[in-house]
């Protein structure tokens, strides 16, 4: 285990609300797209709904990232040299990548939310229409596979940019990005449960997210224990009394969705709205006991 | 004109008179934090932002049974191998003609992802300017041809400049001298961490002592980048196979 003598970078709720809002951006297109590719026609509202809620995650995480600068109006300095007006790309630093992923992620969430909105009939306009139509065939499905992987990456890597730094805990473990892109496909799978809940008979889809969701949150579980086990004595910062009330979250959205959902699986409809309330409430008390606890 | 330049802090000629801190808030304009009170000495507390340089006391009891002082100016290391300018995305971050590390003011936007990464809590966030600042090594000073303001006031040459090689040469020479005088606990720190670092130090003590990692603990933040990606893409594997599996009609049941 390193010993440290740093800083902290003071990142705080900006970068919570992103980490949170990125999964679900990242994590909605994964399963929009595994929900189109391997589902049955029955499952496209849902998958519609997943390209619904990616986009409006997505287009709120660059400005939670922009107004957490010091200087708000050289965000694009993360991406061009101010000085030489050369591309800023440094494949060994996350953040660097990070800027450009969510940069190209934001164009494959934009053109797959105008598919969704039009085929909805929430948008008329020629030009959604030319593009729905230039997605409906195999190009639309190849589209849809590369935007995923860009979504997977940003769901997952704010995890390995907190570890790619000298602080305690973070950089002592190896098991953040893993936590993050599980927890935000988790969170992902929750969201479009919910909002799908909201406007639209999904009941056939809604058992396919309940079973994914389990998968993830089984992950999300190992990758806890992992991070404990990883941390060994370190773990004592993570499990101080204020901390505790939020891994009581996480544990509440996770452990108890897997009870509930096994419940639900019986037709018990009211458990199939808590349940995926919890799983969002605990995605977001994990980044914040792990933004919070390794700066204090 | 291009060249290497280095300090050597000499902590067993410090005198905590804190001039460089002095020298180095004058010459570069920083107003200082509000005073504090911190039942010590030293009433600084830390490299930030304001405080480009730190003399730290440490108290111990000497084999006599009186207390003393070990004192140390620290400052950035301007490190070889720098965690700071690695993980910098706007590359405002840069190595000057000096060998120097310094922050562009006009490139830099606030980020704080330097911050996290330099192991030696050298670099503060400041909320006025809205940029992450540090040590220049005195670049305008340098570029014309005057020593940094902090090496210049120091009253005892603790605080020494030069060419690094030449820097070497002296630290090792007066470490060399202090050994042989009977002072065992004397030591060389900074020509082996990160690459070897622009700012050694003669420390009385174990490194992590003075704040500083010992060289096994000098790691640098990309140490993470593979590990930490390998664990994302077998979550990612497993959780497609998973969804794959849940996604795929079971029976005609759904």
């Amino acid at each position: 285990m390193t010993e440290h003598f740093v800083a902290p970078p003071q990142w705080e709720w900006y970068i919570v609300w992103y980490f949170f809002l990125g999964g679900i951006a990242g994590g909605a297109y994964v399963i929009g797209t595994l929900l189109r590719l391997f589902g049955s026609t029955r499952d496209e509202g849902t998958a519609r709904v997943a390209f619904l809620v990616s986009f409006p995650a997505m287009v709120i995480c660059p400005i939670l990232l922009t107004l957490d600068l010091g200087r708000p109006v050289r965000f694009w300095h993360m991406l061009i040299n101010s000085r030489t007006f050369e591309l800023n790309f440094k494949y060994w630093s996350p953040m660097s990548v990070g800027a450009w992923m969510l940069f190209i992620f934001g164009a494959f969430a934009t053109v797959s939310f105008v598919e969704a909105a039009t085929l909805t009939g929430w948008l008329r306009h020629p030009l959604a229409q030319r593009i729905t139509r230039l997605l409906s065939g195999g190009f639309g499905r190849l589209f849809m596979v590369v935007g995923a992987l860009f979504g997977l990456f940003i769901a997952g890597y704010t995890g390995v940019l907190l570890s790619v730094s000298n602080q305690p805990i973070w950089s002592d473990t190896w098991t953040l990005g893993g936590l993050f892109l599980a927890s935000g496909l988790s969170v992902a799978a929750a969201s479009i449960a919910l909002v799908s809940r909201m406007w639209r008979e999904a009941a056939d889809s809604e058992m396919k997210l309940i079973r994914a969701d389990r998968v993830f949150i089984v992950l999300e579980l190992a990758l806890i224990v992992a991070l404990f086990v990883t941390l060994g004595a370190m773990s004592g910062k993570l499990l101080l009394g204020r901390y505790l009330i939020l891994w009581l979250l996480v544990l509440a959205g996770t452990v108890l969705p897997l009870v509930l959902q096994f419940r639900s699986s019986m037709g018990r409809p009211a458990f199939s709205v808590l349940a995926p309330f919890l799983v969002l409430l605990g995605g977001l008390a994990l980044r914040m006991v792990l933004v919070f606890a390794a700066q204090a | 004109m291009a060249r290497t330049v280095g300090f050597f802090t000499d902590t067993t000629l410090c005198i905590g008179c804190k001039a460089c801190e002095v020298a180095c808030k004058e010459w570069n304009e920083l107003p200082g934090h509000a005073p504090e009170f911190r039942d010590s000495f030293d009433n600084t507390g830390q490299l930030d932002d304001q405080n480009w340089r730190h003399v730290q006391f440490h108290e111990f009891t000497t084999p006599a049974g009186g207390v003393a002082w070990n004192m140390m100016s620290d400052v950035c290391k301007h490190c070889a191998m720098a965690s700071c300018m690695e993980v910098c995305p706007t590359n405002a971050i840069i190595r000057t003609e000096f060998d120097t590390v310094y922050i562009q003011p006009e490139v830099c936007n606030g980020c704080r992802d330097c911050i996290a990464a330099c192991p030696y809590h050298v670099i503060g966030f400041n909320e006025k300017t809205g940029l992450a600042q540090k040590c220049t090594f005195c670049y305008s000073r340098l570029q014309n041809n005057l020593i940094p303001a902090c090496a210049k006031a120091c009253p005892t040459e603790s605080i020494k400049f030069g060419e690094l090689n030449q820097m070497r040469e002296v630290a090792g020479a007066r470490v060399a001298q202090l050994r042989a005088q009977g002072v065992s606990q004397a030591r060389l720190y900074g020509d082996k961490e990160y690459g070897g670092l622009h700012a050694l130090f003669l420390l009385m003590d174990k490194p992590e002592a003075y704040g500083l990692p010992d060289a096994e603990n000098a790691v640098l933040p990309r140490r993470n980048n593979f590990r930490s990606y390998l664990g994302s893409l077998v979550t990612a594997v497993l959780g497609l196979v998973g969804a794959v599996i849940a996604f795929r009609d079971r029976g005609g049941k759904g």
